[in-house]
């Protein structure tokens, strides 16, 4: 096998979440143990057998202009949001041109789990209660899946190509791993990558929650999402997402850009065993995770820290310890992990790029933000879970891993490194 | 029936909402596309809302026949007359 020398780095982080608007208020919160489980003031939640979620913790509407806004998908809103905030902090203004790229370097690569969902149900109602006539010029280009990635491509003038990998709720953690390959294959220097969703909505909730997925408690939402503790039973819908601006080391190096850290390499597997139940024994997981090794060069011995896909499933969670195991054996127990998902719910196709975008600042700051909720670890759980507060990692060089799994046996784990 | 002058007014709040272009600038020798910047979708969407708005019907052959804000005026006073 060979692959291309080009190492990628991480130089500039968006995000909007439900526990802050941005990334420094995301990771504060992190850090802080704090959810953004919410129980859902919506009038049509009423009837619903869920009736909490993790909605952004700051709308849209608040930060878009309202022209804008109106022309886009909540989606495609997330990943505007998030990608200027990234641009920005990889230190670029203006479109590629006016921040001295060369449009045809710069790339997008922005997932979808279910795509502009709420759109085209609210254009559904629309034709049937008001005709054909009344159904928005704007559905299909709102709507499609990849409009979240095009629009940011328009944005940013990014003409290398837009993707939008598609994967339920890996999609994310396999749009880092598409924008790495761009990188390493030479078909761009820049690549604007992550992912959003947005589909906290009736349709949604009752799919999720009647494949018997979703947390059925209601009373105590910050609570709920409760992963690798014994009481736990499903996950809890959020939305939102991230976006990071990843460069070939060189590129970065040559214009001075701060690196936050490198995504040194991916892996990804099928586990071709059922549309929705995890695959019990892990071996799926297990090959995406020695994959991700290998592409990074490196060995289980390398990796300080996980960051788990942990949704608090009943059965997810048990499979990705049972897999953490098999690759890492008796050191096992000695690697913290996190989960994410106990403060910010379950972004779907944000899940990964919001996790792997926490997994990045874990080895920028040296901390790993504490799991939520874990009050009575499950006895077929064994992991060191941080809990409570934030471990501090060693200094100097670090490895660490981020999971994503996706409804359909998708698995994609991405290693990276603080040099 | 409206007068010119309240149709343009009508038109004008639609244009707004829509694309965010002043109400004020959109005045009859305005064209849609070169002066007020407006996309075919946008435009369908104002054609679609003025329909609403005014209780005419604006076939789909017709809108591209309508090229400044007095042409779109005009075929709404006579459709709706």
């Amino acid at each position: 096998m060979t692959r291309s020398q080009a190492r990628v780095v991480v130089t500039g982080l968006g995000a909007t979440t439900p526990v802050g608007g941005d990334v420094a208020s995301t990771w504060e919160s992190l850090l802080a143990g704090r959810s953004g489980v919410r129980k859902l003031t919506q009038e049509w939640v009423a009837d619903l057998p869920v009736q909490i979620g993790a909605p952004a913790a700051v709308d849209p509407s608040e930060v878009l202009p309202r022209v804008e806004a109106r022309r886009l998908d909540r989606s495609a809103q997330f990943a505007i949001i998030c990608a200027r905030e990234a641009w920005a902090d990889a230190g670029f203004s203006g479109k590629a041109s006016e921040a001295g790229l060369d449009p045809e370097r710069v790339g997008v690569v922005c997932a979808s789990g279910i795509g502009g969902l709420t759109t085209l149900l609210s254009n559904y109602d629309l034709l049937r209660d008001s005709g054909p006539r009344r159904v928005s010029p704007l559905a299909i280009p709102m709507l499609m899946p990849n409009s979240p990635s095009a629009n940011v491509s328009i944005e940013l003038q990014a003409q290398a190509g837009a993707h939008t990998p598609v994967s339920a709720c890996s999609s994310g953690a396999e749009a880092l791993a598409y924008a790495v390959d761009m990188i390493r294959l030479g078909r761009a220097d820049v690549v604007v990558a992550g992912g959003t969703e947005a589909v906290i909505s009736p349709l949604p909730i009752a799919a999720f929650a009647n494949m018997m997925a979703l947390s059925k408690r209601s009373d105590d939402p910050t609570a709920v999402s409760r992963p690798f503790d014994k009481n736990r039973d499903g996950f809890v819908l959020g939305e939102g997402g991230a976006l990071m601006v990843l460069e070939s080391a060189e590129h970065a190096e040559a214009r001075g850009a701060r690196v936050y850290a490198e995504i040194a390499g991916a892996g990804m597997s099928a586990d071709a065993h059922h549309i929705a139940q995890p695959e019990p024994t892990g071996r799926g997981v297990v090959t995406a995770i020695r994959k991700a090794l290998a592409d990074a060069d490196l060995t289980p011995d390398d990796i300080a820290h996980v960051n788990c896909h942990a949704t608090s499933t009943p059965a997810g969670d048990i499979a990705e310890s049972v897999a953490l195991n098999a690759v890492f054996g008796d050191r096992t127990p000695s690697i913290p992990v996190t989960a994410p998902k106990s403060m910010i719910g379950h972004l779907l196709g944000g899940a990964g790029a919001v996790e792997s975008l926490a997994t990045v600042l874990t080895l920028h700051h040296g901390l790993v933000p504490p799991t939520a909720n874990v009050d009575d670890v499950d006895d077929d759980i064994n992991l060191d879970i941080v809990r409570t507060t934030p471990r501090k990692l060693d200094d100097g060089p670090l490895a660490a891993l981020n999971d994503s799994f996706g409804f359909g046996g998708h698995n994609v784990v991405l290693a990276f490194r603080r040099t | 029936m409206a007068s010119t002058e309240e149709i343009r007014e009508g038109l004008a709040e639609i244009v707004n909402e829509i694309t965010g272009v002043p109400a004020e600038d959109v005045q009859l020798d305005k064209s849609f596309t070169d002066d007020l910047d407006i996309d075919s979708l946008s435009m369908v969407e104002v054609v679609v809302a003025a329909e609403e708005k005014f209780g005419v019907k604006i076939p789909d052959e017709e809108v591209k026949n309508l090229a400044t804000v007095g042409d779109a005026v005009t075929f709404i006073e006579k459709a709706g007359s």
